[in-house]
């Protein structure tokens, strides 16, 4: 009975998910309708982010193999949503363990010290989540240890990393009240930094003329599936014709085969996006009832888009040159022996709009540019740093994509490097 | 009647602009149904308002549609003006 318990029900990380959803209704009173439908939609939802993963996985192994012919270096899409997806089979209790006791820890944290974040981007939870898993996994902890641990970093850098850029955040803002959680903050406060130092406040991205018409890019399928139809053509253009309809297409004409993958990956991004906003629909505001009721002044850490409104203009700019320097990186990072990251739209926008915005603040247009450039170097060569940390695990050709998950993933396993 | 929230991936900023909608609908007195999702599937997905960040909005006003621009997704009193100005 035990076993079944241990390792069908707990050990089913879409169940798990699900009872803590339960949980966060039961606890707040909801309707038994709510609790029904909301318990069924998480369980659903990790479901869905699972079924997309298979998706996705067949296209992402054919990229993997035409770059290499190619370019004969590895090249590498990082997308977070992918990769987390894809780690499930082997993480996925971890995960949700981690996830759930470190949304805990920062309850606690915010409650008992000056740091009153409390950190609602629910889709960065999971995924930071997930790596602190994979890494504490890859240097040899297990069970309860890895929770623990684990948990306790999530827990703290959910509140540190508001923390450390709400300074720029209440320029941006022009007040305290909100906060931003998102883990790209290593690259925001680079980003803060080199706009103070190198630009001039004075001048605004906000006067400059910026085409309106890259907002489109703002449609996330949109920028993936663009992204991925010219990679992948640029890509079995080098490979070769014959190469790619003897070895991977099965006879298919090389670019039609091209398009249609890209394509794929696309949709099964897509299909994973949709299965983690059912996840954190019911997790997200159970988290946040839950804290506001034990941590007075409770500071609500919000997703990075809240910020985009404040300067319209910035987040185009950012955008561009941060892609600009994921451009440039990917020829730079062969130089250092390092992987080829492919830049995606979707994280040099998020970031690099992000990065912008926050370079605006503190130093103009000049810092918005420089700043962003400077995002865009850090979510170029930490990914493929991170790569051989998570080297072994299955993860081929994708790894995670904002600054801090390699950041920290890096970090962590030099630290327990020197224990072992 | 049914509010859509939007925005680029639908699981970030519109979750918590949701939260929000709902909030200032029950301080206004006002009751509809409220969800939220991503750029691509709110052009399929019905409502009688869509509301969002000004940028993303922008790209569902096709003429067919009502839609609400919101600047700051925390401001309450934001968010109840919109809602009182276009509802």
């Amino acid at each position: 009975m035990l076993d079944i318990i241990m390792k069908d029900i707990l050990g089913t990380p879409a169940i798990l998910v699900g009872l803590f959803a339960l949980l966060g209704l039961l606890l707040q009173k909801k309707s038994i309708s709510d609790i029904v439908s909301g318990t069924l939609k998480t369980i659903m939802g990790f479901i869905i982010l699972g079924a997309g993963a298979t998706v996705v996985s067949g296209s992402l192994d054919f990229f993997g193999k035409m770059f290499e012919k190619a370019f004969h270096i590895q090249g590498v899409v990082p997308n977070n949503e992918v990769i987390v997806a894809v780690a499930q089979n082997a993480f996925g209790t971890e995960t949700a363990l981690i996830m759930l006791i470190g949304m805990i820890v920062n309850i606690i944290l915010a409650r008992f010290t000056p740091f009153k974040y409390i950190f609602l981007t629910g889709h960065h939870t999971l995924f930071l989540s997930c790596l602190l898993a994979s890494v504490l996994s890859v240097s040899g902890l297990s069970g309860v240890a890895l929770v623990l641990v684990g948990s306790v970093i999530l827990g703290l850098w959910m509140v540190i990393s508001p923390a450390i850029i709400q300074p720029y955040v209440r320029q941006v803002t022009g007040s305290d009240d909100i906060a931003v959680g998102h883990f790209g903050s290593i690259g925001y406060l680079v980003s803060g930094f080199v706009g103070k130092h190198l630009g001039n406040k004075q001048k605004t991205t906000e006067e400059v003329k910026v085409p309106k018409s890259l907002g489109f890019l703002r449609d996330s399928s949109v920028a993936v599936a663009l992204t991925m139809a010219i990679m992948f053509f640029i890509v079995t253009l080098f490979a070769g014709q014959h190469f790619v309809e003897t070895k991977l297409s099965d006879g298919t004409n090389f670019i039609v085969f091209a398009i249609i993958q890209s394509i794929t990956f696309a949709g099964g991004v897509y299909i994973i996006l949709s299965g983690v906003r059912m996840v954190i629909a019911e997790i997200v505001p159970s988290f946040k009832g839950i804290a506001d009721k034990i941590v007075p002044n409770a500071k609500p850490a919000l997703d990075v888009p809240a910020v985009f409104p404040f300067a319209p203009n910035a987040v185009i700019i950012g955008f561009l040159s941060s892609f600009v320097a994921g451009l440039i990186s990917m020829a730079l990072l062969p130089l250092f022996g390092l992987a080829v990251i492919v830049p995606g739209l979707v994280p040099h926008f998020f970031t690099g709009a992000a990065a912008g915005v926050f370079g605006n603040a503190t130093g103009g247009r000049r810092g918005a540019i420089l700043g962003a450039f400077a995002n865009g170097l850090i979510i170029s060569f930490l990914p493929a740093l991170l790569l051989p940390v998570l080297a072994g695990l299955g993860f081929e050709n994708t790894t995670f994509g904002d600054a801090d998950f390699g950041f920290i993933g890096i970090i962590l396993s030099f630290i327990v490097k020197l224990f072992t | 009647m049914k509010i859509l929230v939007v925005c680029g991936n639908g699981l970030g900023s519109s979750l918590i602009t949701e939260m929000n909608v709902k909030k200032a609908l029950g301080n206004l007195g006002i009751e509809a149904e409220v969800g939220h999702t991503d750029l691509a599937t709110s052009k399929t997905e019905s409502a009688d308002y869509y509301l969002g960040a000004p940028e993303i909005i922008e790209n569902l006003n096709d003429g067919t549609r009502k839609i609400i621009g919101v600047r700051n997704i925390f401001s309450l009193p934001e968010i109840e003006s919109a809602l009182k100005e276009n509802l």
